[in-house]
């Protein structure tokens, strides 16, 4: 349920997640697709739209779009391109070359973690724009005096992800996001960076009289760049809707622009308005009809997805994780950290642990982690398990780690003067302290258990809190031994 | 997105050109027009669809559209970086440049 | 003419033998074809820029080759005039449109690469109907061509200026591109070969698009066996043109001595029809020749050709529509300031467009509209399917087709000006075998009442080009009388 309607209405939410794929050159040029480089380096007759030029189909753009088509679940089929024709300075040629009545993928589905099952329409290829910048009065459209364009992004290719108006509550369309963020990167297809603008996100909103059947009038918000504002986007037209409907008021269906600092949509382009975009066959380019062959072998590269990856992980724990720790593997395989985490388990690092540190430390640098090497990750957390680091000497050497992309876990321990805390000092310091109390340690080996905290405690005070808990419980266990 | 054209019917829809369709073209095409050459282009364009109703008003139902006259498919490259324009070159073209971008007067209304 | 004039109107297989045997340098040939230019391009006006300096460092170039024992092209040294819709890099290509003056584009066409490649000379870019629309080169940002028979008339159109250039012996061979017959209508009117291969033989990469789908680059020249030759030099697969049909240019000169006996001719009724008289005549003396020759000659009607104009003219301009879009005044070309970028657009595209780029644009935004697609764009691919179909049908009995290029012999300078359906009635002939994507080639065959000349077109189906050569050549064996020197 939605935080914000009640339970007289229902959201009806369908979006649109354009994708760019991780090609090494643009859809229909060679040029470089490359985020970042200097302005207008990267383009040439093609994709400047120049006259006379003419687009040729991208491989590896194709099979990234065949490779999203398979990881949803979709049909792959023949297909073909046409022109999408408006004006805007972004747009070389006044129209895109995008796919409109036979997209390469139809009809596939995307089952989200709760269980829930969102069916998808269509995953079509096409070509991005330019990009804009707005000079003047901050950057904005409308103060802007006047704009400047780069066309390195201008025929990056995209996939467009159409979902079925199935999803229901603002957190549901958030789940599917980061759930198909998580497919896009499994497959290769994409880095799923949202806050570099290479997955972009429109939703469809409508509300409804809970229970009800017909579909209300759609709105469309441009402009998600984030999860953050795609739910708040969501939560806000909602919100507007019923407040208008409640009113005696009706919905316009139009284009709605999400300002993120505001924190509301508001009216781009009516639907009176709406362009006449007269799709016709792109005459330049030729159909495209992959056979079965090449489908399965595209297939075929595909790495498991993140439900399976997830269950694989689930399955590390002896009665199952609890709920806590689920929604920790759901971050970690939304993060990809998961192989990182394999390498620890696979090692013989106790699943709570891996997941605990996997989740918790190093979750919180993901560039970092995703270079972290595994086999220093693996020895680590060996170290920890065996009482030779503590959680807080284990969590420093992690950071060490992170940082530098890895390197041997045990001399970064000594470099930061944990080396006391070696197994052989460990039992020096439990030693020293059972010999000062003798009357304690008496009544420890005579069973008194609340003496176990006073000795753990004497020792943790010794060790400035450096000394691993079990670790000291397990020598005072030696120690009292027969 | 939504799929607009169907395929055609037996009696698809040509209502005689009139100058507000002109206006409307012209438009969608970014073309100024005077009031004479409305007029002139209302009369010269209606003379043309005049002509072509003939083809309009066949019953073509079962036909199959031909976009593109031989029948090829799969034409693909590979996904090889080949060489740019030189930036100098591309904005030496352009009417105007501003930090190595080409300048456009402001943009009203956002994009489609 | 000068003296040199008559080294100007050899062939180009001429030139380029003795050029490469050193016999006759590529400057020298140059210089005669430069002489002729001097002295009738004012009356003419058949180029939009002669390209002299360039030139005269090419044939420099080819000539250091020779002496230095290199290997020349089938083109050494032979001047060739290119339409103005074909890039060429760093030199102003301007399509006779006022919105691309000044632009140079950074690259070459691939015909243009492949003509270097073969040894040729770009000796000028021509004069055109502004973005190749029209049938008269009456539609230039700089004035129109006119015809080398006859100065009061047009030379026809949309390649006008290539085939005016090759008439008036500017250049042994020309460039033009032909979406409705705006190669062989001109071909015609001017009283040479003009030939329009099989769409996707030659890449179209650097051509600058009129209507995607039916434009194709093809030869002019004063004898068949150069048109061949020149067919044979810018054909052949090209990775950068994804309509480009694989595998090397059609053998054309493969078949040229091989006669027409045996063949079987379907004249065809629908590519007379509405023909004056003259013109009409000339093409039944053509097919009688042909019989003579050995050819079997059968009427044949092809019904769906009438509607081959009417889909033609909602087809081309809805492309074309699409493909003009980009003169927007972002990235080159013309700007004319206005307060905000869509002004800017209109603004620009308002001063640097002519009315006949106008009426197409319209025509083709209308036909494309939400609401009127189906009445017109997909109504005319579906007739083009009809044609297509009609074609294959009458493959079936006939090896090629004959009829007329044009309806008429080339018209006066104005006169259909200001009625764009008349003009539009002169593709009539030409327009099929581009809804087809088939190639056809128009011969010169005597001349009309009026003395001027008269084209005889001949069409044949997808890749039989070397057949369409043979034909065309036994026409040429066969024309009534000497081809008559403008």
């Amino acid at each position: 349920m939605s935080t914000t309607l009640g339970d007289d209405w229902e959201m009806v939410i369908g979006l649109e997640v354009h994708c760019e794929l991780l090609t090494a050159t643009k859809l229909f040029c060679g040029c470089r697709n490359a985020f970042g480089d200097e302005p207008n380096t990267n383009v040439c007759p093609v994709c400047l739209g120049l006259p006379g030029s003419l687009p040729v189909l991208n491989t590896g753009a194709v099979e990234r779009a065949m490779a999203i088509g398979t990881a949803l679940g979709c049909e792959i089929r023949p297909s073909s391109f046409h022109r999408k024709n408006y004006f805007y300075p972004d747009q070389p040629k006044d129209y895109q070359i995008s796919q409109y009545d036979e997209p390469i993928n139809t009809g596939g589905r995307l089952e989200l973690p709760d269980g829930s099952v969102v069916g998808i329409t269509r995953a079509h290829l096409e070509e991005d724009t330019g990009k804009t910048l707005h000079v003047g009065e901050g950057g904005r459209i409308h103060a802007a005096d006047h704009s400047l364009v780069d066309y390195n992004r201008a025929g990056v290719p995209l996939v467009e992800i159409v979902s079925e108006p199935e999803i229901r509550t603002a957190a549901q369309a958030r789940a599917y996001v980061a759930e198909l963020r998580a497919v896009l990167v499994a497959t290769g297809a994409s880095d799923g960076r949202m806050e570099e603008g290479s997955m972009r996100v429109d939703a469809n909103v409508s509300v409804r009289p809970a229970g009800n059947e017909v579909m209300g009038t759609r709105c469309e918000i441009k402009n998600l760049n984030s999860l953050r504002s795609l739910t708040r986007a969501i939560e806000y037209e909602a919100d507007r809707q019923v407040a208008l409907l409640d009113a005696g008021g009706t919905i316009d269906q139009e284009t709605r622009h999400w300002d993120e600092e505001a924190g509301r949509t508001s009216t781009m382009r009516s639907k009176e308005e709406a362009n006449d975009y007269r799709y016709f066959p792109e005459p330049d380019l030729v159909p495209l009809a992959p056979g079965a062959e090449w489908i399965e072998r595209v297939a075929a590269g595909i790495g498991p997805l993140p439900a399976e990856r997830r269950l694989a992980l689930a399955a590390l724990f002896d009665g199952g994780p609890t709920p806590a720790q689920r929604d920790q593997i759901l971050a970690v395989v939304d993060l990809g950290l998961d192989p990182l985490l394999r390498s620890a388990t696979d090692a013989g690092v106790p699943a709570t642990l891996a997941l605990a540190r996997t989740a918790n430390e190093v979750a919180t640098d993901t560039d970092a982690a995703l270079r972290l090497e595994r086999t220093s990750f693996a020895t680590l957390l060996g170290l920890e398990a065996n009482g030779t680091l503590s959680a807080t000497q284990t969590k420093a050497v992690l950071a060490v780690l992170l940082e530098r992309g890895g390197g041997d876990p045990g001399g970064i321990a000594a470099e930061l003067g944990f080396e006391s805390l070696s197994s052989g000092s460990l039992a020096a310091t439990v030693a020293d302290i059972v010999a000062a109390h003798p009357d304690e340690w008496a009544r420890f080996v005579e069973g008194d258990k609340k003496m176990t905290g006073f000795f753990v405690g004497a020792v943790m005070k010794a060790t400035g809190g450096n000394a691993n808990g079990k670790a000291v419980t397990a020598e005072l266990a030696r120690l009292a031994a027969p | 997105m939504t799929v607009e054209n169907g395929p055609a019917g037996a009696h698809p829809s040509t209502a005689a050109l009139s100058r507000a369709d002109v206006v409307h073209v012209a438009r969608l095409a970014r073309l100024d027009l005077s009031e004479d050459e409305l007029e002139l282009f209302t009369g010269q364009l209606a003379s043309v669809l005049d002509y072509a109703a003939d083809v309009a008003a066949l019953d073509l139902t079962g036909v199959r559209p031909t976009a593109h006259p031989l029948p090829v498919v799969n034409v693909l490259r590979d996904d090889v970086v080949a060489p740019s324009l030189e930036r100098d070159i591309v904005l030496a073209m352009a009417p105007s440049v501003e930090d190595d971008r080409f300048s456009v007067p402001r943009i009203v209304g956002e994009e489609p | 003419m000068s003296a040199d004039g008559r080294s100007a109107r050899r062939t180009a297989a001429d030139i380029a033998s003795a050029v490469a045997a050193g016999e006759e340098s590529a400057a020298a040939v140059l210089d005669a074809h430069l002489a002729v230019i001097e002295s009738r391009e004012p009356d003419l006006h058949a180029f939009v820029s002669v390209l002299g300096d360039e030139a005269r460092e090419r044939a420099a170039a080819i000539d250091r080759s020779v002496a230095a024992g290199e290997p020349v092209g089938p083109l050494a040294g032979v001047p060739v005039a290119l339409k103005d819709n074909l890039c060429t890099l760093g030199l102003a290509t301007t399509c006779s449109s006022k919105i691309l003056e000044g632009w140079r584009p950074p690259y070459d066409a691939t015909v243009v690469r492949r003509l270097a490649d073969a040894g040729a000379v770009i000796i000028g870019k021509t004069n055109m109907d502004e973005f190749a629309m029209g049938s008269s080169t009456e539609n230039s940002s700089s004035g129109p061509t006119r015809n080398p028979h006859d100065t009061a008339k047009v030379p026809g159109g949309s390649s006008g200026g290539s085939a005016a250039a090759v008439a008036a012996g500017f250049a042994p061979l020309g460039l033009g591109s032909d979406t409705g017959g705006s190669i062989r209508q001109p071909a015609a009117f001017c009283g040479v070969v003009g030939m329009k291969p099989t769409y996707g033989a030659v890449s179209r990469y650097g051509l600058v698009a009129f209507a995607s789908s039916l434009d194709q680059i093809g030869p002019f020249a004063t004898t068949v066996a150069d048109a061949a030759l020149l067919l044979e030099v810018i054909g052949g697969h090209d990775p950068a043109d994804s309509t480009s049909l694989d595998g090397p240019a059609p053998a054309a000169r493969s078949r040229l001595g091989e006669g027409v006996d045996g063949l079987r001719v379907g004249l065809c009724a629908q590519l007379l029809t509405g023909a004056a008289p003259d013109v009409a005549a000339r093409v039944h003396e053509a097919a009688e020749a042909l019989a003579v020759a050995g050819a079997r000659v059968e009427e044949v009607s092809i019904p769906e050709f009438d509607y081959g104009l009417s889909a033609y003219y909602l087809l081309a301009p809805a492309e074309a529509s699409s493909n003009l879009a980009r003169y927007d005044g972002v990235r080159y070309g013309l700007r004319v300031d206005a307060p905000d970028a869509a002004a800017m657009n209109r603004a620009t595209r308002t001063a640097g467009f002519g009315a006949e780029v106008k009426r197409r644009i319209m025509l083709g935004t209308y036909a494309l509209s939400a609401g009127y697609y189906d009445a017109y764009y997909g109504q005319a691919q579906r007739v083009r399917t009809l044609v297509v179909e009609a074609f294959a049908r009458a493959y079936a009995d006939h090896d090629v087709l004959l009829g007329a290029t044009a309806p008429t012999t080339a018209f006066a300078i104005g006169s259909k000006a200001d009625d764009p359906l008349a003009m539009y009635l002169s593709d009539l002939f030409t327009i099929p075998s581009n809804l087809a994507g088939h190639p056809a080639i128009s011969v010169p065959f005597g001349t009309g009442d009026d003395g001027l000349p008269v084209g005889v077109q001949v069409l044949a189906p997808a890749l039989a080009e070397p057949l369409l050569f043979a034909v065309a050549a036994a026409l040429e064996v066969a024309t009534p009388q000497e081809e008559t020197v403008p």
